[in-house]
């Protein structure tokens, strides 16, 4: 179903080389940051505050981050087992495990450079409960100071004024004079501001980029090829001008497969032949991630949307950062990231998604270790084939733990789901 | 020379591989089934010619049914040339079975003892071949129908009655037998169809009763025309684990689940939910009024509740497969079985047995553990909606079908449960229907 790109290789755009130059660079800076009397701030995606992390000149190390490359690059496994090891149950949250590994084993980050200890804990629990329990484990091995932020769940399905507000009360007594106390600077809203400009720029790069999947065939592929997408944006780069530049060249690259009338481009090559439309909801798996992604490209089957994406933050709905409103604006990013959003807004998404994608149906991948993303999955199979008129698909993994991923059960469950598309498609003729 | 078109489905699965023959009108007309596990090529191969020796053998039934001279002496004609047909099957393996322990008896390290090993070897099939005539004689009752496990349980027998501790130990019968017995499995029989049947077809007009002797000729012309005619196979699929072993195209290859849905289908049109309990895995599928699937959930991370989970159970008792549902049925206070991990159920088993439970009332907990597993899944399908269709190996077992029925009336009410004699064969019949409509499509 794929054509080949560069015999023997594995098939990369320009852009996905350069974010890994750019992430590798980021890790660097990390490894050297000790020794350059920089400071390091660990801090979680969902509601990450990266704008204001690099307002006080301060560089953010993101725990989940770490975990999935340590994942793709089968190192987990060892982590993992090392955290148990250490008395954390088979049952905790995987990234949590393989963190607390990496750490006991040297904290020697995903390139092979150590990563420098915390000189501040930055907890923003968006959507995660377990995020607390993990910082508090981290404190007790670090013995450095926490910043606790809350943010409120979105219950209502919407953002109140008194949620925004509560946040930048925090922001304004707990966050911002530790961060200031950390860095030694003073908070400097202009700086602040300015970033948040080349966030709001390259974020409208990234949502041109997911939207192009609306195209059929679809250029890009918004789970597998999306988690790349996001990286930059999820990570240490956005509110850069190296972030602003990064979307701009897969802005053009994707531009550039639009015109050409080109399917994703998968390791193995473009996917020649749309042969299926799906929206994607819950985490990829990262330890398999190739022979996953492999499953659907082999049978031609493309993502067009996918919810793991924004867990970063939803900016395909609407939001952007927004200078002119520089905390208030950050409060409301951390409001809307997907974790934080209630099933029945999920749910809504999922349906909006399906159907502006125009696609023939959705998989969901829940993971056994992460109770945030997989409670109520199964009520959204049922509710989402109802409202969206699609069939779903479920199958189960992990996130960075090997023993999870069962390739003959999950394979078998995918073909077994788009045969199932294929044959309502043709009925029952063949 | 008539030519006659077939379709085949091939089901590759965990525990047994399966094969069914449908004919251009849909109909079922062969079906094969091997439980060698070792190899796929060769267990594909195994059920494929049975299945065509099944097809042949509907042929003459059919050509029987259609001669009215023959409708006296058709019946107890074709039953004993089935039989007789089975029997040199049979005697033929143990041929292969002693040639495969002569050549094992004949390795170097039982060089001091061999020539008294290849005798008490050759004693061991001489009996096996006796015992051989009677199991499939007129009246014989089978604990199985595979020549593996007939085979197994004669020698095993016969060696523990010819061994000698001091000599020849049954350990060495034994590991003699493993090593020709994965021999003899992992090859297929060939092309032995035409002199098994000219054999069985002398053999059973020679013993026939004189009613049937008066129309011998009329029935060997009969047998023999049928057995010429040419079995076209114009389209086959396969389905299952080892689907992907299949050296068909991809568009041959259908998934179990697919399959599954339209051979349920298939045997009970009204069915719209379906269970399949299989060796490794347990399916609920829901299906349209055309058999399509619309949804489906199947067991994933762990395989706990499947047929594997019996089949462990029967072993850690020393029972059959097959006696483990009568067993359970004669329980009259069931033992509550928490777990349905294999592992654990077999420590649970053991515990309780210890502390003087019956076998009858444990195997019933069990039994109903399994059931209970697979109505979570069935709930996580989408219900279950009448009519209900149970299918795999275990809907074979009176116990677990006693255990869902009660489940299912307790939790959905009224519903219409249907389990075919043939139903392991859905898999296969399911595959073969889509073998057929690929062939109507390309016509």
């Amino acid at each position: 179903m794929t054509k080949p790109g560069n015999a023997g290789d594995v098939s990369k755009e320009h852009s996905m080389l350069l974010q890994k130059e750019m992430i590798a660079g980021h890790y660097s800076a990390l490894a050297r940051a000790p020794q350059q009397g920089r400071k390091v701030i660990y801090t979680f995606v969902p509601g990450n505050l990266t704008e204001l992390l690099r307002s006080f000149d301060l560089l953010p190390v993101l725990p989940e981050i770490n975990a999935l490359q340590s994942g793709m690059r089968k190192l987990s496994g060892d982590y993992i087992a090392e955290a148990e090891k250490h008395g954390h149950s088979e049952d905790v949250c995987t990234y949590v495990k393989c963190d607390i590994g990496m750490l006991k084993k040297g904290n020697i980050g995903p390139t092979g450079e150590r990563l420098p200890p915390p000189d501040l804990l930055l907890l923003s629990y968006t959507g995660c409960f377990t995020f607390m329990k993990w910082f508090e484990l981290l404190r007790q091995e670090y013995d450095c100071p926490v910043a606790m932020l809350h943010v409120p769940y979105q219950a209502e399905g919407r953002i109140l004024p008194h949620h925004v507000n509560y946040i930048v009360e925090q922001f304004r007594t707990e966050v911002i004079p530790k961060l200031e106390q950390v860095s030694g600077r003073r908070y400097d809203e202009d700086r602040l501001c300015e970033s948040l400009r080349l966030s709001a720029q390259a974020e409208d790069d990234l949502v041109w980029v997911l939207e192009s999947a609306r195209n059929i065939p679809s250029p890009i592929d918004a789970y597998f090829g999306g988690v790349y997408y996001i990286g930059p944006m999820f990570t240490a780069f956005r509110g850069t001008p190296e972030g602003v530049a990064y979307y701009q060249a897969l802005r053009k690259e994707v531009q550039d497969r639009v015109l050409k009338g080109l399917g994703p481009l998968t390791p193995e090559g473009v996917v020649e032949k749309e042969r299926y439309r799906l929206v994607v909801e819950g985490p990829p798996n990262w330890t398999s991630f190739r022979e996953f992604w492999k499953m659907f490209y082999d049978e031609g089957a493309v993502v067009v949307a996918s919810s793991y994406t924004k867990v970063g933050g939803l900016y395909d709905r609407g939001f952007r950062h927004n200078p002119a409103r520089p905390l208030e604006t950050l409060a409301e990013y951390c409001l809307g990231c997907y974790t934080n959003l209630g099933l029945p807004t999920r749910l809504e998404l999922l349906r909006q998604y399906i159907r502006d994608y125009r696609a023939d149906g959705f998989m969901i991948n829940s993971i056994k270790s992460c109770n945030s993303f997989s409670v109520g999955q199964l009520l959204m199979l049922r509710q989402l084939e109802q409202s969206a008129g699609v069939p779903g698909g479920f199958i189960e993994s992990d996130l960075v733990d090997p023993r999870y991923f069962s390739p003959a059960n999950i394979k078998n469950r995918i073909e077994s789901y788009l045969q199932m598309l294929e044959q309502k498609r043709v009925g029952t003729s063949a | 020379m008539s030519v006659l078109q077939v379709h085949v489905g091939i089901d590759l699965g965990s525990t047994t591989t399966k094969a069914v023959v449908l004919d251009a009108s849909g109909e079922v007309i062969g079906r094969g089934i091997t439980n060698n596990r070792s190899n796929y090529d060769v267990a594909c191969q195994v059920v494929h010619d049975e299945a065509l020796t099944g097809t042949r053998f509907s042929l003459i039934r059919k050509a029987i049914k259609e001669d009215t001279e023959l409708a006296e002496v058709g019946k107890p004609f074709l039953a004993a040339l089935e039989r007789n047909f089975r029997l040199r099957q049979y005697l033929d393996q143990l041929v292969r079975l002693r040639e495969a322990l002569q050549r094992a008896a004949d390795e170097p390290r039982h060089h001091a003892y061999r020539r008294d090993l290849q005798e008490r070897v050759d004693g061991i099939v001489d009996s096996m071949m006796e015992l051989g005539t009677g199991h499939f004689s007129e009246l014989a009752v089978r604990k199985s129908d595979f020549f593996r496990d007939l085979a197994t349980a004669d020698y095993m027998h016969l060696a523990e009655q010819r061994s000698d501790p001091r000599g020849i130990s049954f350990d060495i019968l034994c590991s003699l037998f493993d090593a020709a017995i994965l021999a003899v499995d992992n090859s297929a029989d060939g092309d032995g169809f035409v002199r098994q049947m000219s054999a069985a077809l002398d053999s059973t007009l020679e013993r026939a009763l004189p009613k049937v002797t008066a129309k011998a000729s009329q029935l060997r012309r009969l047998v023999e025309a049928t057995c010429s005619t040419v079995i076209d196979e114009v389209a086959t699929v396969g389905t299952g684990y080892g689907r992907q072993r299949l050296p068909f195209p991809k568009e041959q290859i259908r998934s179990e689940i697919l399959c599954h849905g339209l051979g349920a289908h298939a045997m009970f049109p009204g069915t719209r939910t379906v269970l399949d309990i299989g060796g490794q895995d347990t399916k609920a599928i829901q299906v349209d009024a055309d058999g399509i699937v619309v949804s489906f959930q199947m067991n994933d991370r762990c395989a706990a509740g499947c047929g594997r989970y019996l089949g462990y159970i029967a072993d850690e008792m020393k029972l059959g497969l097959h006696e483990l549902g009568p067993l359970a049925e004669q329980s009259h206070s069931r033992v509550k079985i928490n777990s349905t991990c294999t592992v654990f159920a077999g420590a649970e088993l053991r515990e309780r047995l210890s502390l003087g439970q019956r076998r009858e009332d444990i195997l019933a907990g069990l039994h109903r553990a399994i059931i209970l597993r697979a109505m979570s899944l069935l709930a996580r399908s989408g219900g279950i909606n009448n009519e209900f269709t149970f299918t795999g190996g275990v809907a074979r077992n009176p116990a677990a079908v006693n255990a869902l029925r009660s489940l299912v009336n307790e939790n959905y009410g009224e519903r219409v449960l249907n389990i075919s004699p043939d139903s392991i064969y859905t898999g296969a019949l399911g595959a073969a229907l889509f073998a057929l409509r690929r062939a109507q499509a390309i016509a």
